[in-house]
C-alpha cells in the first residue's frame, strides 16, 4: 500500500453540535480511510443525521473539526473551505444519497439530464458523449436504458433511489454519504438496492458513511459501524465483531431487538 | 426638492421632463452605470410604478427616462415594428412627458426601446438600445429560489443552464429554444437577452451601441457595454444556429433578416414579412420589389413608389 492509502480520507475530531442548550451530537471522533463504508447505527434521535450533516459541511459544529483528504492530497478543514470549492467538491469527489430521492434528484427534467447535470457541471460540452455516459450509468444501477428520457416521475420509488446513486456516483466520486438509502422501500426492493450498493461501492472502491437504523442494512454494507445514543458514539468496531459480539448495554438491546422471522 | 426640480424641464402637463422625478432618475443611473461595469449582472434597482401594466415595458421606460436628454431622438419598436400598439403608446408617452423628437427610422435614431426584437440595420456607437424585459433570470425555471440563482451566479455554477439544452436535445432532436436564449457574456455571466428571437443573438456580439436591459416588475437592470463578447451557449456537437427562413420577404423580398407570418384569409393563406418595418419600408423605397407587394394596399404598395 502506498503512504496516499495509508492516511485517512476522513478525520471527525470531537464532532459536537448543540441546538441551544440541546444536543445534536456530542464528542464523535473516527477516521475513515479510502474504500471503507462505515455504518452509523442507532435509533430516532441519536443525532445520525446531524452527524452526518456536520461531516458533509451543510451544519458548522459547535466544536470539533472534520478534515478531508482533497484529490490533490492535501488534507483540509472542510469549514475552511470557501462556498465554490464546498459545492465543487459536492459535486466532483462527494456524492450524497438522500433517504427521500425527490430530495436528490430534479422531479422536473429527464433521468438523463439527472445523471448527466454533474457532468455539465464539471465542463462536459457534447451531447452525445454526455448521453453515452448517462446510459452507461442507468444500465450499471439496473435500469432500462430505453427509459432515459422519461422524468424520475414516472419510475417507481426504487428506481428514483438508483437513479439517485447513479447521479451521484457519475463523476466517479472518492466519499459518498448516505441517508437511510433503503428507507421507504418494500423488503426485496431493499435487498436488491443493498446488492447493488455493496458491488459498486466493491467495483468502484468508494468509501461510505451510511446512516441507518436499519443493522441488516449495517450488517450488510458496511466495514465498521459506530453505534450512536444521545448524542454520543458509544461504541466502535468492525461490524461483524459489535453485532455479533455487543459490549454495551444499549447496542445489546439494539442488536436483541430485530425480529427473527 | 425644488432646486432639483430645476434641472429637469417641465413639460407639458405638468410632468417632470420624461416623467419621472430627478431623484428616481439619479437612481437608476446609478444602477445602469453599475450595470455597465460589470457586463451581464443583473443590478437590483427601486423600481417605481409606472402609468401603464407591467408587463408593458414598465422596466425599459425607467431606463428611457431616466437616459433621455432634450437632443435625443427615440424610436419604439414592439416586435420589430414601429406601429404596434405598445411601440406607440410607449412613444406617444415619451412625446407627451418629454417633448423630444421621436422617429420611426433607425438610423436616425439616438435611442431605440425595443421589445424582443433588435432592428436589422447595423447600431452604431452613438445609439443606445433600451430592452424590455419580463424575467431577467436566465435560471429562473429551472431554479426558483432566489437566493440560490444569485449564489449560482456568484460561483459561476452554470450547469443547469446545460441541462435545460439537454433536455431540449433529448425532447426535441435539437436545441428547440428559439428566443430568450440564454447568452454567457465575456466568458463571465450567464445573462437572458430578453425574449429576443435567437436569430438575433448574433447582433448583441461585438455590437457598437450600447445596450441597456431594464425589468421593471422584476426590478433589475443589466447591461452590455459596446463591443462586448456575448456568446450563445451551446453543445460541441449541436452547435448554436440562428432561425433560418425558407422564404423572402413579401414586400421587399429580403432573405437576409427575420420574418414574420401572416396569415391573409381564412383558406390557408399567408405571407412572410420583414418584421422590422422600418428596415423594410426602407428597402422598398431602395427599389427592392416581394413577390406580394403589387397587391398589397396602396397604403403599403405606395411607399415604393
Amino acid at each position: 500500500m502506498s503512504n496516499a492509502m495509508d492516511a485517512p480520507l476522513l478525520t471527525a475530531e470531537t464532532v459536537t453540535k448543540f441546538y441551544g442548550s440541546r444536543i445534536g451530537c456530542r464528542d464523535v471522533g473516527f477516521e475513515l480511510f479510502p474504500g471503507e463504508v462505515l455504518a452509523v447505527v442507532g435509533e430516532s434521535g441519536s443525532g445520525k443525521s446531524t452527524l452526518l450533516k456536520l461531516l458533509s459541511g451543510q451544519l458548522e459544529p459547535s466544536d470539533g473539526r472534520v478534515l478531508y483528504r482533497m484529490r490533490d492530497g492535501v488534507t483540509r478543514d472542510i469549514l475552511t473551505l470557501s462556498e465554490a470549492e464546498r459545492r465543487f467538491l459536492f459535486r466532483t469527489d462527494w456524492g450524497f444519497v438522500h433517504q427521500h430521492a425527490e430530495q436528490g434528484l430534479r422531479m422536473g427534467v429527464s433521468a438523463g439530464a439527472n445523471v448527466g447535470e454533474r457532468l455539465m457541471a464539471v465542463g462536459w460540452r457534447h451531447y452525445r458523449k454526455i448521453r453515452t455516459e448517462a446510459e452507461t450509468w442507468l444500465e450499471r444501477v439496473e435500469i432500462d436504458a430505453g427509459r432515459i428520457d422519461e422524468r424520475p416521475t414516472a419510475y417507481s420509488g426504487g428506481m428514483r433511489q438508483r437513479l439517485q446513486i447513479a447521479r451521484n456516483l457519475v463523476t466517479a466520486p472518492r466519499l459518498v454519504f448516505m441517508d437511510e438509502p433503503t428507507g421507504g422501500l418494500d423488503v426485496s426492493v431493499q435487498a436488491r438496492l443493498l446488492d447493488l450498493v455493496r458491488g459498486l461501492v466493491a467495483d468502484l472502491g468508494l468509501a461510505a458513511i451510511v446512516v441507518t437504523h436499519d443493522l441488516a442494512v449495517a450488517r450488510l454494507l458496511s466495514h465498521r459501524i459506530l453505534v450512536m445514543k444521545d448524542g454520543r458514539a458509544i461504541e466502535t468496531g468492525l461490524t461483524d465483531q459489535v453485532l455479533d459480539d455487543p459490549r454495551e448495554p444499549y447496542t445489546q438491546l439494539l442488536v436483541s431487538s430485530i425480529l427473527q422471522p | 426638492m425644488s432646486a432639483l426640480a430645476t434641472s429637469g424641464t417641465v413639460a407639458a402637463g405638468g410632468y417632470n421632463f420624461a416623467y419621472l422625478d430627478e431623484q428616481t432618475k439619479r437612481m437608476i443611473r446609478r444602477a445602469i452605470l453599475k450595470a455597465i461595469a460589470i457586463p451581464g449582472y443583473q443590478v437590483p434597482f427601486a423600481s417605481r410604478e409606472m402609468p401603464m401594466p407591467y408587463g408593458w415595458g414598465t422596466g425599459g421606460v425607467q431606463v428611457t427616462a431616466a437616459i433621455l436628454g432634450a437632443s435625443d431622438r427615440l424610436k419604439v419598436i414592439d416586435q420589430g415594428a414601429d406601429d404596434t400598439t405598445n411601440a406607440v403608446s410607449i412613444r406617444k408617452f415619451f412625446e407627451k412627458t418629454s417633448g423630444v423628437e421621436t422617429t420611426t427610422r433607425t438610423a436616425n435614431a439616438t435611442i431605440i426601446q425595443t421589445r424582443h426584437r433588435i432592428p436589422e440595420a447595423a447600431l452604431t456607437g452613438d445609439q443606445v438600445l433600451v430592452y424590455q424585459v419580463p424575467i431577467p433570470e436566465p435560471l429562473r425555471f429551472l431554479e426558483p429560489r432566489e437566493t440560490e440563482t444569485r449564489v449560482m451566479h456568484a460561483l459561476e455554477d452554470y450547469g443547469l443552464m446545460h441541462v435545460k439544452l439537454y433536455e431540449d436535445i433529448a425532447t426535441h432532436g435539437h436545441i428547440a429554444t428559439t428566443y430568450a436564449y440564454p447568452v454567457k457574456v465575456e466568458d463571465r455571466y450567464v445573462m437572458d437577452p430578453s425574449p429576443t428571437p435567437k436569430f438575433d443573438n448574433p447582433k448583441m456580439n461585438d455590437c457598437a451601441a450600447l445596450q441597456l436591459f431594464g425589468a421593471g416588475r422584476e426590478k433589475r437592470i443589466y447591461a452590455l457595454p459596446p463591443h462586448t463578447k456575448v456568446v450563445s451557449l451551446d453543445f460541441d456537437d449541436h452547435p448554436f444556429e440562428p432561425t433560418k427562413f425558407d422564404h423572402a420577404c413579401a414586400l421587399c423580398a429580403a432573405t437576409h433578416t427575420y420574418l414574420d407570418e401572416v396569415i391573409t384569409d381564412d383558406a390557408g393563406g399567408r405571407m412572410f414579412v420583414c418584421s422590422d418595418t422600418d428596415h423594410c419600408e426602407e428597402r422598398r423605397a431602395e427599389g427592392h420589389r416581394g413577390a406580394l407587394l403589387g397587391e398589397a394596399p396602396a397604403a403599403i404598395a405606395g411607399a415604393a413608389e
